[in-house]
């Protein structure tokens, strides 16, 4: 976050020295920066790692962006035909996520994805209650929630 | 060219968003619902956001839609999430067809405790204390 938080810093202070004001030349500037502390890593312990993780910010958006038209069309045809396909019903997920930055970005997460709402933590935060809307395959879904809580474990540790 | 875009990008999000109004309608009960309403109707501001800005090509456009759009997907999972839980909790019925509970059985409507179901189990010591956060995370 510190490193994310430099990185805009040092953007703008190539906007400012530079004297173009415009949305390119602050994306320039931001990509130059990022080199400079791809640089700087080594050395500074509290940058450590922060090249690595832009990429994989980059991955996880494109998995979800796909994740969640795929699970948009899949609700949006169950909406939309006169049958019900749907088989609803709560699950318990166990959470890997401990902290509460990564319990409330996995279950912002969740929630977003259609088919999945996160409804509550247990007390101790060990299970995450989920209402899922297609409980055909249980296992199947267990297994994609467990790839999803990977990936943003992968981008928050 | 720039038409035919603006355009795909504006039916896609006024369908999401009708798709979302038939669903409030349709769906049998409020948990259902909530995964209609919000996601594709999110989903359809998306597509709108995105064919504005198209539609302009200004820099200044293209960060307020940007900025729209961030905004969507920070605010509407938690608003389900709040609402679908105060529903679920108040004692809203789920639907018939609804094939499992997991929920019921781990909470205490006296005491309004959650359980988890593992607390028993050896790996379910407690994490430690998330006080002090990393500061690189």
């Amino acid at each position: 976050m510190i490193g994310f938080f430099w990185n805009i810093m040092l953007a703008l202070a190539w906007v400012a020295l530079s004297g173009n004001f415009s949305a390119m030349n602050f994306l320039a500037g931001f990509f130059f920066a990022y080199l400079a502390l791809m640089v700087l890593q080594r050395q500074v312990p509290v940058l450590k790692g922060y090249s690595r993780r832009i990429p994989r910010v980059v991955a996880f958006l494109v998995f979800f962006v796909k994740e969640l038209v795929k699970a948009n069309f899949r609700v949006a045809y169950d909406v939309a035909t006169p049958v019900w396909y749907m088989k609803p019903g709560v699950i318990a997920f166990r959470l890997e996520a401990h902290t509460d930055v990564e319990i409330m970005f996995l279950s912002s997460v969740i929630s977003l994805t259609p088919g999945t709402l996160s409804l509550d933590v247990s007390d101790d935060r060990q299970v995450l209650f989920i209402h899922a809307m297609f409980l055909q395959d249980e296992e199947q879904l267990r297994q994609d929630l467990r790839e999803l809580e990977r990936r943003i474990l992968k981008i928050l540790r | 060219m720039t038409d035919i875009i603006v355009s795909i990008l504006l039916i896609a999000g006024a369908a999401f968003m009708l798709l979302a109004a038939i669903g409030i309608l349709r769906l049998p009960d409020l948990p259902t619902r909530m995964h209609a309403s919000t996601k594709a109707g999110a989903m359809g501001a998306m597509f709108i956001m995105g064919g504005v800005a198209f539609f302009f090509l200004d820099s200044i456009v293209f960060a307020r839609a940007f900025a729209i759009v961030v905004f969507i997907l920070i605010t509407s999972p938690i608003a389900a999430h709040v609402i679908g839980r105060a529903g679920y909790f108040t004692g809203t019925t789920l639907w018939d067809g609804t094939v499992k509970d997991e929920l019921r059985e781990n909470y205490d409507a006296e005491t309004h405790k959650l359980s988890s179901g593992y607390e028993g189990s050896p790996e379910s010591v407690t994490p430690p204390p998330e006080s002090e956060s990393p500061e690189d995370r």
